[in-house]
């Protein structure tokens, strides 16, 4: 089974033209500023409808996670990795982990894109360097 | 007090056997159990004039109607959000009766959640629903999170870290689940008791969740008869009233992914908590017992402190020695719960509530005056207060 789509429409279609192009955008009031995350119409803090985005830095920390064994899950080979990863500009964003077999809260991680085809690249994230373990 | 309180009961009960393969389509089920509660409270099919079920349901309202042959509908309304509808549904009624909008309004959910399209496995449909729900899933189910289980192991992880809660602590749950199942031959796991060792043995589903920490797949329906306090005292069961009946939904809210706000836990079911308090006037100190929605046992200790009988991260000590066992202190889910007896979204809870007030539990629990029940975990969701 291939890997499961997204479903998308305006308000979240920048995201996924972002991945592709290799930046993960995080969406922006333009009118104060606001980051948000899961995107929307609307902005939570000033009430306007003007929306744009900020290319993330790409790193962050992992706020929470799990190990997925069992049922399977569709374009993935088990057990897999999946953590819920707060970025250093403020929002959080849930995430595959690739190339770990355990994780723990706390740990530095960086973005990495996983293209699957011409229409879908997913987000990845890996354990970085730099800080953590 | 609110308007509501007291001024509707549950007076029928029924169900279908609980199994692993029903052999029936899902409208039979939850039409055989709609006529098993009817008959439990001396109604018929002419007596009904409301319907409430689950946005989920497979079975539309006017086809439960048709194969009872209710002559007409008065009132007829579906709640969205999975298994956080249970409670919702007598609300509805509950609301409809207290008003006059309807006589007698009866609750039913009824599936083939093991036989035919399992709830455990990963939920293409849930991904691909064309709506915002459907879109919310876009941030978790691309990325592989989009089982129940899952879903509940990542705030599981946290509430874990943040309070040092244990495996251990939520196998107390499904200890007691199992240890009340086993005395209930209704349950699927009627004379199979669990140790915490058997828990811990289990093997591991999503890291932190054993396969014991979650509950089973069910076919099976379970329907709901209500109606006015006042018709309550013409029937023959000793009525269960609805003290409180509240449905909440939290800031930043999302189905099974609310993973966004400041707390990943299940801030909804404080609010439904906090409603349940206010309509009722009453307070954790006057529940006797509880029937707190187990699809995952992390969620029972969050419902705990959620709905203040004790502070946030003290769960794990509240569980401890046998508590919620139907001879401790608070005992929680005397019917099996979800893990023991069956995965009726919920429905087969609020049936042990009811048993529990008349005083007919396989397992009862004495001097229960006010009882709490709630509703699925993880999604907006419901609760009801429940008296005799
Ligand atoms: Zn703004």
């Amino acid at each position: 089974m291939s890997v499961v789509r997204p479903m998308m429409n305006r308000d979240s279609q920048f995201f996924w033209d972002g991945t592709a192009a290799g930046e993960l955008r995080i969406p922006k009031c333009n009118a104060c500023g606001t980051l948000r995350f899961p995107p929307g119409p609307a902005c939570q803090a000033c009430d306007a409808y003007d929306r744009g985005y900020q290319v993330a830095a790409g790193t962050g920390t992992v706020y929470s996670y799990v190990v997925h064994r069992h049922p399977p899950v569709p374009g993935k080979e088990l057990p897999i990795v999946i953590a819920l990863v707060d970025l250093d500009e403020g929002v959080r964003m849930v995430g595959e982990v690739v190339g770990v077999d355990d994780l723990e809260i706390g740990d530095r991680l960086r973005v990495d894109y996983n293209r699957i085809d011409d229409d879908l690249t997913l987000p990845v994230w890996r354990l970085s360097n730099e800080e953590g373990r | 007090m609110s308007a509501l309180s007291g001024k509707a009961a549950i007076v029928g009960i029924g169900a279908t056997e609980f199994s692993k393969e029903s052999g029936r389509s899902e409208l039979q089920l939850s039409v055989q159990a709609v006529r098993a509660a009817l008959a439990d409270c001396g109604l018929t099919a002419a007596d009904v004039d409301g319907l409430t079920t689950f946005t989920m349901d497979t079975s539309s309202e006017i086809a439960v109607a048709r194969e009872l042959g209710v002559p007409s509908l008065r009132f007829f309304s579906r709640i969205n959000y999975g298994g956080g509808a249970a409670c919702g549904t007598v609300q509805q009624a509950a609301m409809a009766v207290a008003t006059g909008v309807a006589d007698v309004v009866v609750c039913y959910r009824g599936f083939n959640e093991r036989s035919e399209s399992r709830f455990g496995q990963f939920s293409l449909s849930a991904a691909t629903q064309v709506n915002t729900n459907g879109l919310d899933n876009a941030w978790s189910y691309p990325m592989g999170l989009g089982t129940p289980a899952a879903t509940v192991a990542m705030q599981a992880r946290r509430y874990m870290h943040e309070y040092g809660a244990t495996s251990e602590d939520f196998g107390a749950v499904a200890v007691a689940d199992r240890r009340h199942a086993a005395t209930n031959p209704n349950a699927f796991f009627y004379g199979k008791p669990i140790t915490l060792e058997d828990h811990q043995a289990s093997r591991m589903i999503v890291d932190p969740l054993h396969l014991l920490d979650c509950c089973q797949e069910s076919d099976g329906a379970v329907a709901i008869v209500v109606v006015s306090a006042e018709r309550a005292k013409d029937l023959p069961q000793k009525p269960a009233y609805i003290t409180a009946a509240a449905q909440g939904s939290g800031r930043d809210q999302y189905v099974m992914t609310s993973y966004y706000r400041d707390d990943i836990g299940i801030p909804e079911m404080g609010v439904v908590g906090t409603e349940l308090w206010r309509q009722s006037g009453l307070g954790p100190d006057d529940m006797r017992m509880g029937i707190l929605y187990d699809h995952f046992t992390p969620y029972v200790l969050m419902q705990l402190e959620e709905l203040g009988f004790c502070k946030p991260g003290e769960a794990k000590d509240f569980v401890k020695d046998g508590a919620i066992e139907v001879d401790g202190r608070f005992p929680l889910n005397t019917h099996g719960g979800q893990l023991g007896e069956a995965y009726i979204h919920g429905m087969n809870g609020i049936a042990e509530g009811v048993r529990q007030i008349r005083g007919t539990s396989v397992n009862p629990v004495a001097d229960v005056q006010h009882l709490v029940v709630t509703a699925g975990t993880g999604v907006p969701t419901s609760g009801l207060i429940l008296s005799a």
